[in-house]
Parts: structure tokens; C-alpha cells; sequence
């Protein structure tokens, strides 16, 4: 990656951040030119995420340096596999809710498209960058817009779920800062790559305080990823959120994950002696306890937000138990999971509201929103908005029947594959050959158990909508809200067909974060690029 | 002074978690202060103290040893900036809720 072509690793987090400012500079009342640059910039960022994936795949690790100080003492991002799947997925996400917000929703209230676009910037730098203070910073940008965003519409319901949400995550904020400020303590650094070097050596008193920050830092992003004591302000703030709100913020759980999958092997890798797997243990418990929950929750639901809300947890779940084997296996199938339960969850939601839509409690929600913000010309709205889709129930019958079998991990969609790879991992552990251990099996069954629950709650729901009404109330759908919705699923059908590929791509990326040296190497040994002045081209 | 810093970060957590466990709206967002500044104190003493130094460098030629760790000063700057940041935001969502729900618990309900 040279030339023009490196100065892509950063367009994730500029262009977001600049669509975002020009956008404030209009007011409401240039609401569809706003929808254009949100649209476009988003659809840049799917091009600019797709080309670093193709980068990513062929080439060694991507580092750009800011400010153009090497590794250790500037700040860096870095661009490899699993960042760059991350970025990919967080565009594909932004496109699917973006254009079902265009409908209707980003009228209900004010700065959505800023928000959204500074949600998006967060997270594109929560996953590009390589030093864990930034990662604090880019933490709190996503969060900050996410406050904006969980209020959209307002409303009592959102208030008070919003009120709960900000102050877990601000509590939780303090706990990553106290996390951060320990390791700098001990290490003297704050770049990752910089950090595994020199926690192996890491004696005594100072690693006990070490541990200690990396715990602390741990819970702040378990609350993130929704573990099961800490996930039920998340619940709440999932399920009475905004439709398209909802589904670009199942990307933010997953971003959690990802800071765990990135830096438990880095840092308690095989290299650090006694701290080696530091954490995987509770990883382990916690996941299996949050499986447990979320799926007794799917089976309890009677609304289908709160349907959905759950199965966030019951997906964040099967991860954090993947990644507590620490197996190269089990983190590749983890990875083919995340991908497609992420879509899967985002399509769930936004589906939901277009089938509530016509019943009595999504109509009182956006009732609500309507008053608060008074927007009275909600016939307008919809005469204006676009055509409406023949054929309605049908259709969102067919959705509502992909989103169950994925979620339920059935074939042919790619939720089964997912699952499958995991459970071939388990039963054949490439790192020890003790054969399969009970923690394994109990896994096993704990994903069988919660897909099987998933497919109990989706027919029930299924069977209440779809089928029982005598007088189907049919909602009145635009073509612009189901075209993100069958996009997502198409693309989880995408997964299957090409299912050798993928796998192979989250085979390598497993492989690369298990075996972390050449990352290391890669951000440590990255060469300035030289000023103009002293001569050579870059 | 390691062990009056120490007291001082210990009391203001503490009072900081009691008042965030407290079911005003209110309290919580004072505790939530308190806490960021016990957690900015925290980061700034990870920089380690040292008592009895010169505050200006005049003249000696540059000991690293004798400068202190500008890291964590940078570090809660921005702490500092962010916390204020997202307590703005928060006092926000602290008003509408007491408008939307007419009390100030953090259910949005009295308690029976």
C-alpha cells in the first residue's frame, strides 16, 4: 500500500467527520439535500471500507502515522484483516439504515444526519486505531452521538431509557479511563503493539497492577458488548430506540467485541508468561451466563423489539464465550458469527418496525414522537415520501421468515454456517490435544438450545402476526424501507454462496490476531514517510 | 502527599459511587462529577508525585529524570474536556426527562 492510496487508512474517520460538520450548517428545513450528503458520504465510505478490505487481504499490516512520528511515541492507525471487516461491516450497516430512515424517520428529530455521521466516525476510529487512549477518545465520540441518537424521536419511553443508558456508559467510561491510566502506570506506553512487548516483562507488584488496570478496562467494554450482569440498560435503550437507530447501533455492541478480540490475545498472548489467557476464564463463565439470559429473554418476549433486544445479547453471548476458548478455530467461526448475526439483528429491527406499524404500539411510540416534536403532517410525510408496496404482507412475511431462520441458525442462510464452524472448532482443537473438554460441549448445547429457543419465539410472533389476525391490518410500507431489509439478508445469502472465501478471510484474520508478532512488527518497524524537503518520493 | 492524594481520590470515588447509587436525578449526575474528578486525579497521579522539585528547569542541562511525565498531563486534559462534555449532554437528558415524566427519579416514577 503506497502512494495516494495510503492516505485511505484515515478517510474512514475524516470523511464521516466532515460530511458531519457540513451538515450542521444546514437547518432542518433542507432535510432532503441533508439526506443526499449523508448518503453520499456513507456510500464513500462503503467504497473507501471495501478497497482497505481488498488492501488488508493481500498485503501485510497498514500503518498510518499521524503526525508523522513513528510508532511508540505517536499515535498510530492500523489497518489489517479484522479492521478492516469492521469497517466494511459498519458501512454496510450505516447504507441499510440510513436509506430506511429516509422514509420517514430522520424527521422526528433534529441533528440526525450530523449524529449519524459522527456515530459512524467513532466507530471507524474505535476500530482503526492503534493506541488505546485514542481508542478511548474515538469511544467517546461514538457514544456521544449514540446519547443524540437514542433520544431521536424522544419521547417519555426513550428519555427514560436514554437517562439509564448514559449513565451506565459514563460510569463505564470513568472504568476505562481508570483501566488505561493503570497500564500507562506500569508500562510507561499506551500503543498497543508498544504494550505487548513490554507486558511479558512485567514483574511482580507491577503485574498484579497491571491485571488489575486490564480488568478495569475489561468491564468497560463487557458493558459495551451487553455481559449479562451489566447488559440491562442496554436492553431498555435497544428496544424502545428509534427503528433505524436501532439497527445501525447493533454495530456498537459489536464494537466491544471487537476491542476484546483485539487485545486479549495481544496482550496475554502466549508471550506473557503467567498472565498468559488473563480474563478468558470469566470471557468463558460470562458469555455462557449471557447466552443463558438472552435466551430464556427470547423465549419470554411478547413484544418483538424487546424479541430482538435479546437476541443482541444472545449473539454478544456466543461471542464472548468464542473468544474465551482462545482457539484459532473458534475465533474464525466467531468471526463468520459476528458478521452474520450483526446483519441479521440490524434487519430484525428494522423489519419490526414496518410490520408494528400497523398495531397499536408502535403507532402510540411514534404518536408520541410526532406530539413532542410537533410534527402534525404525518399524511403529508407520506404522500410525499414515495410509492407504496404492493403485495406488503407477503413480502414482509418473506423477511420475517429469513431473519427467523437466521437467527435461529437453520440452513441455507449464513447463520448455520456460523454456528457450524464454531462447533467444528470446538469438537477439533487445533492448540491441545486433550480431546473435546466439557466446557466445549457445554457450549455446544447452549447454542443448539438458543437457536432452537429462537425458532420457538420467532414462530410464535410469526404465527400472532402473520397468521392469526382475522382482519390483517396491512401496513402501509414505501419500497425505500424494504430495500435495506431484503439487502441485508440478501447479502447474509451472499455469505453462503460464497462461504469458502469468506471463511478462508476470517480463517487468516483469526490466525493473525492468535499470532500477533507480525503486528507488533509490523506498527513498531512502519518507516516515516519522508518531508518533502529531505528528498525521495514516499 | 502519596497518602493525602490517595484519601482525597478514595473519598471523592466514594461519595461519588453513593451518590450515583442514589435514585434522584440530581445526585446522579453530581456523583457522576465526582467520580471524573477522582478518575482525573487518578490519571494525573499516574504520572507519579514528587515533592520538594523545582517547578522551572532554569539553566540545568536536560536530565530526562529531572522532568515530569507530560503523557498523563495530556491524557486528562482530555479527560477533563470530555467529562465536562458529556455531563453537559447529560444534564440535558436530566432536564427532559424532568419535563417529559414531571419528577426527578431516575425511573421517571415515584416509588410507591
Amino acid at each position: 500500500m503506497t502512494g495516494w492510496a495510503h492516505h485511505l487508512i484515515i478517510a474512514p474517520i475524516l470523511l464521516p467527520l466532515v460530511a458531519g460538520a457540513l451538515l450542521l450548517l444546514y437547518d432542518e428545513r433542507r432535510q432532503f439535500l441533508k439526506g443526499v450528503v449523508n448518503l453520499i458520504s456513507t456510500l464513500a465510505m462503503l467504497c473507501v471500507a471495501v478497497t482497505l478490505l481488498r488492501f488488508a487481504d493481500g498485503s501485510t499490516t497498514g500503518v498510518y502515522q499521524l503526525g508523522n512520528w513513528p510508532a511508540p511515541f505517536g499515535i498510530v492507525l492500523v489497518l489489517d484483516r479484522l479492521t478492516a471487516l469492521m469497517l466494511v461491516l459498519t458501512s454496510v450497516l450505516a447504507i441499510a439504515s440510513l436509506m430506511f430512515s429516509l422514509a420517514r424517520w430522520h424527521k422526528v428529530g433534529a441533528y440526525f444526519h450530523t449524529l449519524f455521521q459522527l456515530l459512524l466516525m467513532g466507530v471507524n476510529g474505535a476500530v482503526l486505531t492503534g493506541d488505546l487512549f485514542n481508542l478511548f477518545v474515538f469511544f467517546e465520540v461514538m457514544l456521544a452521538a449514540s446519547y443524540g441518537l437514542v433520544l431521536h424521536g424522544s419521547g417519555q419511553q426513550r428519555v427514560r431509557a436514554g437517562l439509564h443508558y448514559i449513565a451506565v456508559n459514563l460510569s463505564a467510561s470513568f472504568l476505562f479511563l481508570i483501566g488505561v491510566a493503570l497500564i500507562y502506570g506500569v508500562t510507561g506506553t499506551l500503543n498497543m503493539a508498544d504494550l505487548a512487548v513490554r507486558i511479558p516483562a512485567v514483574t511482580g507488584n507491577d503485574r498484579l497492577l497491571l491485571e488489575a488496570g486490564a480488568a478495569v478496562l475489561g468491564i468497560a467494554f463487557l458493558i459495551k458488548a451487553g455481559m449479562w450482569p451489566l447488559s440491562f440498560s442496554l436492553l431498555n435503550a435497544y428496544t424502545v430506540a428509534a427503528a433505524p437507530v436501532a439497527a445501525i447501533f447493533a454495530i456498537l455492541s459489536k464494537v466491544g467485541i471487537y476491542v476484546l478480540l483485539r487485545l486479549s490475545p495481544l496482550f496475554f498472548g502466549a508471550e506473557a508468561g503467567t498472565s498468559e489467557g488473563f480474563g478468558s476464564k470469566l470471557l468463558l463463565i460470562g458469555g455462557m451466563a449471557t447466552l443463558t439470559y438472552g435466551m430464556i429473554g427470547v423465549l419470554a418476549s411478547q413484544a418483538m423489539a424487546r424479541l430482538a433486544a435479546y437476541s443482541v445479547l444472545v449473539s454478544s453471548g456466543t461471542l464472548l464465550t468464542a473468544i474465551g476458548f482462545s482457539d484459532t478455530g473458534v475465533t474464525g467461526g466467531a468471526l463468520f458469527y459476528l458478521v452474520s448475526s450483526t446483519l441479521t439483528v440490524s434487519a430484525f429491527f428494522l423489519l419490526i418496525e414496518l410490520i408494528e406499524r400497523g398495531q397499536d404500539p408502535a403507532a402510540g411510540i411514534l404518536a408520541v414522537t410526532a406530539e413532542a416534536f410537533g410534527d402534525e403532517d404525518e399524511d403529508e410525510a407520506e404522500a410525499e415520501a414515495g410509492v407504496a408496496l404492493p403485495g406488503t404482507l407477503a413480502i414482509l412475511g418473506v423477511c420475517f421468515g429469513g431473519c427467523g431462520i437466521l437467527l435461529a441458525g437453520l440452513p441455507p442462510l449464513s447463520g448455520f454456517i456460523a454456528k457450524l464452524a464454531m462447533m467444528v472448532a470446538l469438537f477439533n482443537p487445533a492448540e491441545t490435544a486433550t480431546g473435546v473438554s466439557t466446557t466445549a460441549w457445554v457450549f455446544t448445547l447452549l447454542l443448539i438450545l438458543s437457536g432452537l429457543s429462537a425458532l420457538l419465539a420467532m414462530s410464535r410472533v410469526g404465527i400472532r402476526v402473520f397468521w392469526a389476525p382475522i382482519e390483517a391490518v396491512v401496513p402501509r410500507v414505501l419500497i425505500v424501507e424494504v430495500v435495506p431489509i431484503v439487502l441485508l439478508l440478501v447479502l447474509t445469502l451472499a455469505l453462503t454462496v460464497q462461504g469458502g472465501p469468506v471463511m478462508r478471510y476470517m480463517e487468516d484474520t483469526a490466525h493473525a490476531l492468535r499470532a500477533p508478532t507480525q503486528y507488533i512488527q509490523d506498527v513498531l518497524s512502519a518507516p516515516r514517510v519522508p518531508a518533502p524537503g529531505e528528498g525521495g518520493a514516499q | 502527599m502519596e497518602l493525602i492524594l490517595s484519601i482525597a481520590i478514595g473519598v471523592l470515588a466514594g461519595s461519588g459511587v453513593w451518590l450515583l447509587l442514589r435514585p434522584r436525578t440530581y445526585q446522579v449526575i453530581i456523583g457522576l462529577s465526582l467520580i471524573s474528578y477522582s478518575v482525573n486525579l487518578f490519571i494525573f497521579s499516574m504520572g507519579r508525585l514528587r515533592s520538594n522539585a523545582p517547578p522551572v528547569l532554569a539553566g540545568q542541562t536536560g536530565n530526562i529524570a529531572d522532568y515530569a511525565d507530560p503523557v498523563p498531563q495530556a491524557l486528562v486534559l482530555t479527560a477533563i474536556v470530555i467529562g465536562f462534555a458529556t455531563t453537559a449532554l447529560f444534564l440535558v437528558v436530566l432536564l427532559a426527562s424532568r419535563g417529559l415524566t414531571g419528577t426527578d427519579h431516575v425511573d421517571g416514577r415515584e416509588q410507591q
